[in-house]
């Protein structure tokens, strides 16, 4: 399958991803042009091993959203066959932050998992050396998470 | 610097003595401050002004001062930077590993007071006196080169006209509240990079 003449890069992942995987079909949409794929947690590890085959051979990063009740996972996927890149989206519940690691698929997820797991708390399920990375190792509480409380934080006060 | 304390004992019971011991210590502390080495320590943007004063425009060996990355070829550290929570007992460690005399010179509004990062952060580390003594403060976000200039010939001044007798810049490290000194790098102040957190993971092995 090739790209067709006058045919978008995302109309082709588009053709070629409901062609090859027609389960991942119903999951991806098109918003703010980038492709959007919103996957249930069980199915992150293999809707990434397929977006690689499909040829996603790029990791770009990986990043948390604190939605409340629920995280969003947003993996950032690129590839040079489509000319374009693909959000890899994936929500697990605040009080059971845990999601399979893509170590596996893509190495370089690897520190980009440390750091969610330093700034949010989610814990990815297989990853080799989950640890914090920017944060000293004794530091207590995810700072990105809402609910984050520091004494040491001073507060901005309103005249600046 | 070995010259003059070993010569105050033997001077100081001497009639006229103090006016020998003075010169000495007047020679000594003007030729310290024409060559003050500079330990580079550039953690954030104010490292790029820093690293213009080395250059050509500015060029820095001119007034002395010549970066080293080693802290003990050095006399002043420039912390040109943020420093965050987790690089402090670096700083501290590479400051305590320093030769007396030594002098710090802090660099930008986030070296002296934290600067923009000061409301609001979890992460940062307010002023860079708050664990080591600082000689000179350039505010600035960042500084230009002509104002680390300046700073490093206030240094220059403070060290030619601060004499022995009032005071040495480790005699008024010891006087700073609540810190554990760490002389010469001795005991390993820095965490170990093992010591790891307790570990939520279940299927993960692996260690560093």
């Amino acid at each position: 399958m090739t790209q067709r003449e006058g045919e978008s890069g995302l109309e082709y992942l588009r053709r070629k991803l409901c062609s090859v995987y027609p389960d991942l079909c119903p999951l991806f949409s098109i918003e703010y042009a980038d492709g959007v794929l919103l996957v249930p947690r069980e199915g992150v590890h293999g809707a990434a091993v397929n977006l690689k085959a499909l040829g996603f051979e790029r990791f770009g990063f990986v990043t948390a959203v604190d939605r409340g009740a629920r995280f969003e996972l947003v993996y950032r996927l690129q590839s040079a066959e489509f000319g374009a890149g693909l959000f890899l989206k994936a929500e697990v519940p605040r009080d059971d932050a845990v999601i399979d690691t893509l170590t596996d698929v893509w190495p370089a997820a690897d520190w980009h998992e440390r750091e969610v797991y330093d700034m949010f708390g989610i814990e990815f399920r297989g990853h080799p050396d989950l640890r914090r990375i920017l944060l000293p190792d004794d530091w207590v509480g995810f700072p990105l998470r809402k609910d984050y409380e520091d004494d040491s934080v001073i507060p901005r006060p309103d005249y600046i | 610097m070995a010259l003059v304390d070993s010569l105050t004992s033997a001077l100081e019971s001497m009639p006229g003595g103090g006016i020998i011991l003075t010169s000495m210590d007047a020679l000594a502390d003007w030729s310290r401050g024409q060559s003050l080495w500079a330990m580079p320590m550039g953690t954030a943007c104010c490292a790029m002004e820093l690293i213009a004063a080395s250059f050509s425009k500015f060029d820095f060996d001119r007034l002395g001062t010549f970066p080293r990355p080693d802290p003990r070829h050095v006399d002043v550290m420039i912390v040109a930077g943020t420093i965050t929570k987790k690089m402090q007992p670096a700083v501290r460690r590479l400051y305590d590993q320093m030769a007396e005399p030594k002098y710090v010179i802090a660099m930008g509004n986030c070296a002296v007071s934290g600067g923009i990062f000061y409301y609001d952060t979890y992460s940062v580390v307010r002023g860079v006196d708050q664990f080591m003594p600082v000689d000179v403060y350039i505010t600035g976000c960042p500084p230009r080169p002509e104002a680390l200039e300046d700073g490093v010939l206030q240094l220059r001044e403070q060290i030619r006209t601060r004499s022995l007798a009032e005071g040495r810049s480790y005699e008024r490290e010891l006087t700073l509240p609540g810190l554990e000194t760490d002389r010469a790098g001795t005991t390993d102040a820095v965490r170990p990079v093992g010591d790891a957190p307790a570990r939520t993971s279940s299927g993960a092995g692996g260690t560093l």
